[in-house]
């Protein structure tokens, strides 16, 4: 339906991506123990970091290999096998990501080649996996990055198997880049409401939800074990949330037979539907549990109480494309119009299928100029368009990443029955905090005359 | 009740202007309104909601409730009126009485202090002093606590003697009324009058319904001179004895102003209505002819015709896109106070099918327009039982309700759309451009698409059926060298859940974060 339109200019305004390294770390922080090492500059290190910390309210065991001007030009080799020790010294990771950068990719770096013969030769760094994925900065954004980790993860820790040893019980859960931990743990719960167990690849929910830590650790405070990857060839079943996942179910299928099913939303009454039947099919449920049930009720009652607010109501929305089609397929669902949607790549089916005529590849400028052209009533986008929204005077619902000018971004929970529920509320109460008293000016009328206006006395008590 | 009251109520309820009382044989038309309420099958306001709702629209006044808290504390700060100018009106005034307070009978000097209160803090342009059912139990008097303010504070204080046991709402409307004709109008003279000066009454400015139609009489120079109580100061109700002519919007609720401006300074009045477009054509007129009756110049007749000939040619050009989107859907209309007919044939223009109206204060005038409209009076409801009418929607034997906020929930929950066309509503749907709005809301309740989602069956409703548990392999597989799209994997089948999960036995795991 939608045309990805790219505007003709060389000036971007108010960027709204954030880069594909910081989606591989964001990746790589989802394993247990795991240590996400960039490959550049030490700034594009720093600034990802910050980001990070900004969003999560979490120290961030982002780590680089400093490359210096001479590395640079002579090769970064060494600085990986240098990096990976040190690692491996101070912080006895079990897991390290590595993400190549822009510097490194316009050097045009062998860092796969050079791993290879590295870990070959490095006998000794057995009992920390070490994995790379290319992510120039050039290309893509976050969820790129991610994507690219997360298929390097699977590529490199999940054997090969000629035969199929199957768990009928186990499913694996592919999570997308914006799935917030609270957003992983509703789904987890659905999985297990059903009799099944989840092997979540990655795991934000066990490492990035927040919470306090019995110890300092140089690593991921938790995340998918290093070594139940391997098992995800047992699953029965890969459910992939989001079309960004479907390059890595399919990796899954490729290499050990796992059938899968990809869920590009998991937000929206029908969405959800399609993924509870998946449920009801792999544990061979007819019936799902009353928890369930009940909160199918309850999202069809908040869906009659939100409509009133989201009905007609024109959106403007930015962010990541698997993200954008989520939340703007459940808001069209709602009778919302999306009157402006800017996006950060042009990868994947999703921007063809958005519920609206044009999707943007560009910037936070380009959605401000749309939201003014389409008379959008409310802002859907990171902490970044309070500048768009303030100019615009709308309202700002925070999606994606990064949110740093609110607490609780990992408990935000957008899917599943529940967390549509709780979008839904969130909208229409955004709706309902504007406050606008109606004028006569509003209708074209004039006030009444001034002869008529009190003019407050002192009272003589 | 006292005895000025207990008469008050008896003058009030035999209305003559009263078109549904006039209608009754002379016997009943005596006795009037004076139907006791149903113990047990009662709903709606009391006398006091009525006078509050009649009157808490002049917005440059304090609203003072001399009760305990249940009158104002829940009852205060749910309605849309809207104000050009002071917000006074809407700030939450109460005498907040406890119970020693009742028991002492402190209750007057309570309310002298609050009054006090009230106009040191915030210089209105006048007190209204509320009455209820405990303060006119314990026998407090409002009227003597108010003229004794009024001439020690020098601010008016209106003593509005209507306790919620009086009677309805309804009643209520009127009584407040009364005290604006008893102790507010006629006590300020304006600077200058027009010819083309007139009173509103009755129509209350909700979401800024009045500002739609204002346009209309601005264009026509014609003024705003009285009005009760639509975003007037309390000045303008002061002065409504000026007026030329009167317009009465809803003649339920404040007939009694109306007939006495008429009887006391001889301002002729008409009964009309802003919703809908022949309706809002007919009250200009009406308040045109009235003014050249009354003296204006002549030619305001044809002006009046021109600008209302400009306006529905530019209303139905509005209307004509929204034909395709609400024709043949049927509406079932069920509201209270202001006249259906009007909003019925303007949607009848536009191919919708009203498959039903309430006449439940509708005048026998009202009935036979609308027989004259839908062609037979089989349509007309008189009170529908919330069972009865969500059974009709439940049987999907209209697709959409226009209603009040009390039924709302008997048709969502029956899964049919609703708009809100009563006085809580948040969207205003008077004059021309408001038929624009309502046929604008009905299309976006109607067309939602939300509403095939939510009629849709569950996911568990379907039977799982004897399809593959798990999907094709969409790759080659490296075993059986099946191309994709080819003969599926053979899997060994899940072994079957027994009833719900829960009883599978759940391992407890770390990572669960509660029952499932």
């Amino acid at each position: 339906m939608a045309q990805l339109f790219h505007p003709r200019r060389a000036l971007s305004t108010n960027p709204l991506k954030s880069s594909a390294p910081l989606g591989a770390a964001l990746a790589y922080l989802g394993i247990e123990g795991g240590i996400p090492l960039f490959h550049g500059a030490q700034g594009c290190t720093a600034f990802a970091m910050v980001h990070l910390v900004r969003h999560f309210k979490e120290a961030i065991p982002l780590q680089t290999t400093a490359m210096n001007e001479v590395s640079t030009i002579l090769g970064g080799g060494e600085q990986i096998e240098e990096a990976i020790d040190n690692l491996r010294k101070r912080a006895a990771p079990r897991f390290i990501g590595i993400a190549s950068t822009a510097l490194t990719e316009t050097r045009g770096e062998d860092v796969a080649g050079e791993l290879r013969a590295l870990l070959a030769r490095r006998r000794d760094w057995a009992g920390t996996a070490v994995v790379y994925a290319a992510t120039p900065d050039f290309e893509g954004a976050l969820q790129d990055g991610w994507t690219r980790a997360v298929e390097a993860i699977l590529a490199a820790l999940v054997p090969r198997s000629p035969e199929r040893d199957v768990d009928l019980r186990q499913v694996t859960l592919l999570c997308p880049s914006y799935l917030a931990p609270a957003e992983i743990d509703e789904l987890v719960r659905m999985i297990r409401a059903f009799g099944l167990t989840p092997l979540v690849l990655p795991d934000l929910s066990a490492s990035l939800d927040g919470h306090l830590s019995d110890d300092w650790s140089g690593t991921s405070l938790g995340g998918t074990p290093v070594a139940r990857i391997a098992d995800a060839a047992r699953s029965a079943c890969t459910l992939a949330v989001g079309e960004q996942m479907r390059g890595a179910a399919q990796i899954l299928e490729d290499r050990a037979m796992v059938p899968y099913h990809v869920f590009p939303s998991l937000c929206g009454l029908k969405p959800v539907d399609a993924f509870l039947r998946v449920l009801m099919q792999l544990s061979g449920s007819q019936e799902p549990p009353p928890s369930i049930r009940r909160d199918r009720a309850r999202l069809q009652d908040a869906m009659l109480d939100a409509h009133f607010f989201t009905g007609g109501l024109r959106v403007a929305i930015a962010t990541d494309p698997d993200l954008m089609f989520a939340l703007a397929g459940a808001l069209a669902s709602m009778g919302a119009e999306i009157v402006a949607a800017v996006t950060t790549s042009a990868q994947g089916p999703v921007v063809a299928r958005m519920p609206c005529d044009t999707v943007i590849l560009g910037d936070l400028g380009d959605l401000e100029a749309a939201a003014r052209a389409g008379a959008a009533q409310i802002l859907l986008t990171s902490s970044h368009g309070r500048h768009a929204a303030h100019a615009l005077g709308l309202p700002l619902v925070r999606v994606g990443f990064p949110i740093f000018d609110r607490l609780g971004a990992q408990d935000i929970c957008r899917v599943g029955y529940r967390g549509t529920r709780a979008f839904l509320y969130e909208i229409a109460n955004a709706m309902q905090a504007v406050h606008h008293a109606p004028r006569p000016e509003d209708f074209g009328a004039t006030p009444p005359p001034e002869e008529f206006t009190h003019v407050p006395q002192p009272a003589p008590c | 009740m006292s005895q000025a009251l207990q008469s008050k109520i008896a003058a009030v309820l035999s209305e003559p202007g009263c078109a549904t009382n006039t209608a009754k044989p002379e016997a009943g038309r005596k006795k009037g309104c004076t139907k006791q309420l149903t113990p047990g099958a009662a709903a709606g306001g009391c006398a006091f909601d009525g006078a509050m709702i009649a009157l808490q629209p002049i917005t440059d006044v304090a609203h003072l409730v001399h009760a305990p808290l249940a009158c104002w504390g829940n009852g205060w700060d749910n309605r849309t009126a809207a104000s050009s100018g002071s917000g006074l009106y809407r700030i939450g005034f109460t005498t907040d009485l406890a119970e020693l307070d009742i028991v002492m009978g402190h209750g007057e000097k309570k309310l002298y202090r609050a009054i006090r209160e009230v106009i040191e803090a915030h210089h209105p342009a006048a007190v209204f002093v509320y009455a209820t059912c405990v303060t006119a139990l314990t026998g407090d008097d409002i009227g003597a606590v108010c003229k004794a303010a009024a001439e020690a504070f020098g601010t008016p204080c209106i003593p509005v003697d209507v306790p919620g046991f009086a009677g309805s709402k309804n009643l209520g409307n009127k009584l407040g009324g009364e005290a604006l004709l008893d102790h507010v109008i006629g006590t300020r003279e304006p600077e200058h009058t027009t010819p083309y000066d007139i009173n509103i009454i009755g129509d209350f400015n909700l979401s800024g319904e009045l500002w739609q139609v204002k346009p209309l009489l601005d264009r026509l120079g014609i003024r705003i001179l009285g009005s009760i109580s639509g975003d007037a100061r309390y000045a303008q109700v002061a002065m409504a004895h000026r007026a030329r002519a009167t317009m009465l919007v809803c003649s339920q609720a404040l007939i009694n102003v109306a007939r006495k401006l008429q009887e006391r300074w001889g301002i002729p009045y008409f009964e009309g209505s802003f919703y809908g477009i022949s309706d809002t054509s007919a009250a200009l007129r009406q308040i045109c002819a009235l003014l050249v009756a009354q003296g204006a110049p002549g030619d305001l007749a044809a002006r009046c015709e021109a600008l209302i000939a400009e306006e529905e040619a530019q209303v139905r050009a509005a209307l004509a896109p929204f034909r395709p989107r609400v024709e043949g859907r049927r509406v079932l209309l069920y509201t209270g106070g202001h006249k259906s007919w009007s909003v019925v044939s303007a949607l009848q223009e536009l191919g919708v099918e009203v498959v039903g109206t309430s006449m439940r204060k509708a005048t026998q005038n009202d009935r036979e327009r609308v027989t004259e409209i839908m062609g037979d009076d089989k349509h007309m409801y008189e009170n529908m039982a919330p069972r009865e009418m969500y059974a009709m929607l439940k049987e999907a034997r209209a697709d959409v309700l226009l209603s009040g906020g009390r039924s709302q929930f008997v048709a969502l929950k029956a899964l049919v759309p609703w708009v809100d066309v009563n006085q809580e509503k948040h969207e205003a749907y008077a004059g021309y451009m408001g038929m624009v709005d309502l046929v604008r809301a009905i299309d976006r309740a109607l067309n939602n698409p939300m509403w095939a989602d939510l009629r849709d069956p569950a996911p568990w409703e379907l039977p799982l059926g004897a399809g593959p548990v798990l999907p094709a392999i969409s790759g080659g597989c490296p075993v059986t060298n099946l191309a994709a799209g080819g003969q599926q994997m053979r899997m060994p089948a899940p072994r079957p859940a027994e009833g719900p999960a829960p009883a599978m036995g759940l391992a407890s795991s770390a990572a669960d974060f509660e029952d499932c």
